[in-house]
């Protein structure tokens, strides 16, 4: 299941009285990393949750590609790994036992789990905190704990939801050295964050706001085509062409 | 540090300490903060700050060191320094299930605020705030931007003297927290003291002051403006690569470089830190000639990470 694309056509969704998802289409390219970039009520947990089959579209369509071919849900959602904005780890459980707990759950061979333990554990440099409990760990070692369990299972797709939120500026940092690595490796990801500033971060950028794509495109080019220095500015400036 | 002769003092610390068991989590703290200003409070993950501001909060009694809240100290009773501040987070500060104006009565309540003199409060709050819709709405159907009106509100219904914000502006539009920080610096104008907790570098921005915590230590106390110049005295080059070179030897050689002392990633930049101003040509011309260099002010990004990972010191 190698190298699969994402492709969302004319998506929307509702979540109560609300229009979460109004009328989403893209194609996400494996090799790159994306970046949902918007405030809280954006949209951008929703859209994860239709890619991820945890919601179902009232409209539209979301579609996994693969050499040309339509690849069926079942045959791709092994290779996904979602790490969501609140997560669930065990606050008794120790980094190395969490690894132990999700690599037994995962059913992944002893030989490999041996080999991908090593490697992630130094990529993110947790290594010498292996014995220290879930609930004793800063911010930035949390989310670098669960990003691990996430890519015990090797996925091709990795959807993160505000893996940055409430982090530090360096473990902020690490973070992000650490998608650069998984993209390196061909990953398609996605990552959502509210923060307007990691936009730069990015591959390629969608600017949500109200469940609608309001600007999208490689950061630079974007900027340098709407002729800001910053997103900030530009998401201000299409909030008004919009009269939101 | 010195404060101006006749500057009223807000919040006075002097070799503040707290300990838990064993481990130090605030070490000989001394700060103090003036009545009016807009003071940020940055640090890693772990860093302590917390710590200090449960202290500020009459939430923990520090282990020694001398303490001073709105005039009041932790001997004279906790309960003496809750009633002069107030505690807003984006996060937790209000009840997603109750409606605005339950909300903010029951904070008033808390507060021991209540009858007329609660309603007019809350009327004249919300007004401040710029809160235009019904009061009758759940707090869960508000934008983020709305909800953080609510937010500041209901901290300060009970007219304390400083004011604790955590990350009070994440998570909402460029818009909302450009009108955000406007109402903080009528707030502060007012002659409310306002005590800033984030990591988020351009929330820092806006304060006035800023201390920066390292393993229970304040490692930096100055203004924004301050604090670059001082961690930064030699130029910084911000390196924008080409497309297809983003990665490649260049990077590894530059790090080598003598005369370059440090270079990081910064989005889709590199920020280069020379070490020797007269070099300058020479490192840029180790530099591919299809990127884009340009010398550059550093970020409180750049600050924060110099301090804090590099250990730098003046």
């Amino acid at each position: 299941m190698k190298h699969c694309s994402i492709e969302v056509q004319s998506l929307k969704k509702k979540l109560g009285s609300n229009q979460a998802i109004d009328g989403i289409s893209a194609v996400f390219a494996p090799g790159v990393l994306h970046g949902l970039i918007g405030p809280e009520g954006a949209g951008k947990t929703t859209l994860l949750r239709l890619l991820l089959g945890l919601l179902r579209p009232d409209e539209g369509s979301v579609q996994f590609i693969s050499g040309g071919q339509v690849v069926d849900f079942g045959t791709v959602r092994p290779t996904i790994a979602y790490m969501p904005q609140q997560q669930s780890l065990y606050p008794d459980l120790s980094v190395s036992e969490h690894l132990d707990f999700f690599a037994a759950l995962y059913e992944i061979p002893a030989d490999l789990y041996r080999e991908k333990r090593t490697e992630l554990l130094h990529l993110t440099r947790l290594q010498p905190f292996q014995d220290r409990p879930a609930g004793q760990l800063s911010g930035g070692m949390y989310k670098k704990l669960g990003l691990m369990c996430s890519l015990l299972r090797s996925p091709e797709i990795l959807l993160l939801d505000e893996p940055t939120n409430g982090v530090d500026p360096i473990s902020r940092r690490e973070l992000w050295t650490l998608l650069y690595r998984m993209r390196e490796q061909g990953l398609l990801i996605l990552v959502a964050t509210a923060y307007m500033d990691e936009a730069e971060r990015c591959g390629e950028v969608y600017l949500l706001n109200a469940g609608r794509i309001l600007a999208q495109g490689e950061p630079k080019q974007l900027l340098e085509a709407e002729k800001v220095a910053r997103f900030d500015e530009l998401f201000l400036r299409k909030e008004s062409d919009l009269g939101l | 540090m010195v404060s101006e002769p006749n500057a009223v003092i807000a919040v006075d610390i002097r070799k503040l300490t707290v300990k838990f068991g064993e481990f130090t989590a605030v070490d000989q703290v001394s700060l103090s903060v003036r009545k009016g200003e807009i003071f940020g409070f940055l640090g890693a993950n772990g860093a302590g700050k917390t710590t200090t501001i449960r202290v500020l909060c009459g939430l923990l009694v520090p282990t020694s060191g001398h303490v001073r809240v709105a005039g009041y100290a932790p001997e004279d009773g906790l309960e003496k320094i809750k009633t002069r501040v107030g505690y807003m987070s984006q996060r937790f500060t209000l009840y997603d299930d109750l409606t605005v104006a339950e909300n903010l009565k029951f904070s008033g309540s808390l507060r021991g605020i209540v009858g007329r003199k609660l309603e007019q409060r809350i009327e004249e709050l919300l007004e401040f705030v710029g809160f235009s819709r019904a009061t009758g709405a759940f707090v869960k159907d508000l934008p983020g931007g709305i909800k953080q009106q609510v937010s500041l509100a209901a901290s300060i219904l009970h007219d304390p003297e400083i004011v604790f914000l955590d990350e009070p502006t994440s998570g909402v539009t460029p818009g909302a927290r450009e009108r955000f920080w406007k109402l903080i610096r009528e707030l502060a104008g007012k002659g409310k003291t306002v005590f800033v907790t984030t990591h988020y570098m351009d929330e820092a921005e806006h304060c006035e002051r800023i201390a920066l915590m390292k393993d229970g230590k304040i490692i930096a106390l100055d203004s924004p403006g301050g604090l670059k110049a001082s961690t930064f005295r030699t130029p910084l080059l911000e390196i924008l690569p080409s497309r297809k070179m983003a990665e490649g030897s260049w990077l590894p050689q530059l790090r080598a470089h003598p005369a370059v002392e440090s270079i990081e990633p910064y989005g889709m930049r590199y920020h280069l830190v020379i070490s020797d101003p007269a070099r300058l040509g020479e490192v840029k011309a180790q530099i591919p000639p299809s990127f884009e260099i340009s010398q550059t002010a550093p970020s409180l990004e750049d600050v924060f990470i110099r301090l804090v990972e590099a250990g730098f010191i003046k």
